[in-house]
């Protein structure tokens, strides 16, 4: 069973690495940070924070735009895609188990994801480091951005499975993905900021607004970063909310993966009932 | 022994439409058959409910005496779908390590299955600069690693070239005297003719035939047509002695049953210097194929129960 994953999972390898969108996304990746921590460094100097802290901080904003396009970039083909192509046909004709699968394609692609990010981000914190710019704790920023980002894109590989099992074309998947990554990326905040502006928030449950944080991956990987960085007052934004939360920011990063856990489930369970 | 594969009473519908109708077949290990229908006859579908991704409405089948789709029956099968793309951006012998691992077979071994497709030499190209044929044996490889007791090829010649047809058949000989069985789907019978040893037909969702060809032959009973070529002047005469049909001036046509053809033959041996010339026309495989196919959709029931199991 784990040999089967495993092969199917060294083929997405293979195949996302000769994907030129993602090897697009990573030069972005690695563009913008580079760019970030060579340009970004005037307001560095008088806060007293470490420059690799500073560059963290904005690449986490980065990072909740550009991760989930990755993440449905890759993830959109992987049902829909093999049925258009007939491949799944073949596949699931084979000793391979429509679970096994799917996991296959989740562990290759979230790889892929931990590539492009590991040399996406990894590259600029190894020039920093390198140039005698950070410390100990900017570099454990870094890792922990790393970390994270990879956590935000497994709860949008998991969503992009969904939606590529809930139809039988690739390029219908492709436009079911491009919603989501506005409507959980963009949209999601602005309705919230929104009903918080309004201040119809206040009629509503108290509880009601920071749960509706927590159930979005992106909002949760916002909130935790920023908590993590304590750099609130440096970014601004949503980061003034983080203050304020009435949890600890580990639930955000526990919401992320519960959610990417239960989305994958879903997703598995989808993929059963398809006559390829 | 077990059959190969055992289809009894299959039916199924789409949307309340009867897609296949009542179709039983049995398939001995090692037999090479042929399953032949019109477009929508229901080939794919037959092999989708073989494959277990479909269930019929009512009828059993059995894969090696397994239920189809149970794990047992997906690694004794090995399956060609019939517009397969692979990932573009793989080269032709990633495909196949990557088949031969989800078997649980050796990559290296399976390699030599695209020396036996003419694949070799484009083995390490990515599959984008593969030409429709290449594609086609690519995935004929990809059904052929391991040893297989059922091999469903559908449609597996189409986009071939007659050279690479033959060898495809040769492959599939190959195959079969290992042991395995191997079900094909193809549209036209003169393709399938003296490379399979029984033939399945399917018309509008009926199994209408089940024979081997010397039998559908023989069954379909269409007659040899005889034009006996006379001279313009003698062709009235000719035509009124041997009793047929005038067509294009100088040619007289006849037709007879195998039984009455040698009689025949004589009969226009004798008219001598009237004749010129004279072609005979046993009925082809397109003709053969034809009478079968028209059977369900103009005679349901009764032709298709007449000429099963050989
Ligand atoms: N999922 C489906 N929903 C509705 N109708 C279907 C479905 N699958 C197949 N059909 C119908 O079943 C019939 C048989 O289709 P099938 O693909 O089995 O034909 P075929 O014999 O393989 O034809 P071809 O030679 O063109 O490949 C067609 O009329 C088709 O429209
Ligand atoms: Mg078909």
């Amino acid at each position: 069973m784990l040999g089967r994953i495993l092969t199917v999972a060294a083929l997405e390898l293979r195949i996302g690495m000769r994907n030129r969108w993602i090897v697009l996304a990573t030069f972005i990746l690695a563009g913008f940070s580079l760019a970030l921590a060579l340009l970004g460094s005037a307001p560095a100097g008088p806060l007293g924070i470490d420059r690799m802290t500073v560059t963290v901080a904005s690449l986490a904003s980065l990072s909740v735009y550009l991760v989930p396009l990755i993440a449905l970039l890759l993830a959109f083909d992987a049902v829909a895609g093999e049925i258009d192509r007939g491949t799944l046909l073949l596949l699931l004709s084979s000793p391979l188990s429509r679970a096994e699968f799917l996991l296959g394609k989740c562990v290759g692609h979230f790889c892929v994801l931990s590539l492009s990010l590991g040399i996406g981000y990894g590259l600029t914190a190894a020039l920093l480091w390198s140039s005698g710019e950070g410390e100990m704790a900017g570099l454990l920023d870094f890792a922990r951005l790393i970390g994270t980002s990879t956590l935000l894109g497994l709860a949008f590989l998991a969503i992009g499975y969904v939606l590529s099992a809930s139809v039988r074309q690739a390029s219908t998947a492709a436009a079911l993905a491009i919603v989501a990554w506005l409507a959980l990326v963009v949209l999601y905040d602005l309705a919230l900021l929104g009903l918080l502006v309004s201040g119809a928030v206040d009629s509503l449950s108290p509880s009601v607004f920071p749960v509706a944080l927590l159930l979005n991956p992106a909002d949760a990987f916002r909130l935790f970063n920023l908590a993590a960085l304590g750099a609130s007052d440096l970014v601004g934004g949503m980061a003034g909310v983080a203050d304020s939360l009435p949890f600890a920011p580990e639930l955000a990063l526990a919401s992320i993966l519960s959610v990417a856990a239960a989305t994958l489930c879903l997703a598995v369970l989808m993929v059963r009932r398809i006559v390829p | 022994m077990t059959p190969a594969l055992c289809v009894a009473g299959v039916d199924r519908s789409f949307d309340r439409r009867a897609i296949i109708r009542d179709v039983s077949f049995a398939l001995q290990p090692g037999e090479r058959v042929a399953l032949l229908g019109h477009n929508g006859a229901g080939k794919t579908t037959l092999f989708k409910m073989i494959l277990g991704f479909l269930d019929p409405d009512c009828g059993e089948i059995a894969v090696l005496g397994h239920r189809p789709g149970s794990r047992a029956a997906r690694c004794a099968t090995a399956f060609l779908p019939e517009a397969v793309a692979f990932q573009k951006n793989l080269t032709g012998a990633e495909v196949i390590r990557f088949y031969a691992r989800l078997k649980g077979e050796a990559p290296r071994k399976a390699l030599s299955l695209l020396d036996r497709v003419g694949l070799a030499e484009a083995a390490d190209r990515r599959l984008g600069t593969y030409s429709k044929g290449m594609r086609q044996r690519l995935g004929l490889a990809q059904a052929l690693i391991g040893r297989p007791g059922l091999v469903l090829l559908d449609e597996p010649t189409s986009g071939l070239d007659p050279i690479s047809r033959q060898d495809f058949y040769a492959l599939v000989e190959e195959v079969a005297a290992e042991g395995a069985t191997v079900l094909l789907s193809s549209h036209a019978l003169t393709e399938v003719e003296a490379r399979t040893d029984r033939i399945l037909i399917l018309s509008a969702g009926q199994m209408v035939a089940d024979d081997t060809l010397a039998n559908l032959r023989r069954a379909a009973g269409l007659p040899i047509r005889l034009k006996v070529r006379a001279g313009e002047e003698t062709v009235t005469e000719v035509a009124s002695r041997l009793g047929g049909e005038r067509v294009n001036g100088r040619s007289v046509e006849l037709l007879c049953t195998p039984a009455e053809k040698i009689g025949r033959l004589a009969q226009i041996a004798a008219l001598g210097d009237l004749v010129q010339d004279l072609d005979v026309h046993d009925p082809s495989l397109d003709d053969v194929y034809r009478h079968f196919s028209r059977i369900a959709t103009t005679d349901t029931g009764r032709a298709a129960s007449q000429h099963k199991g050989a």
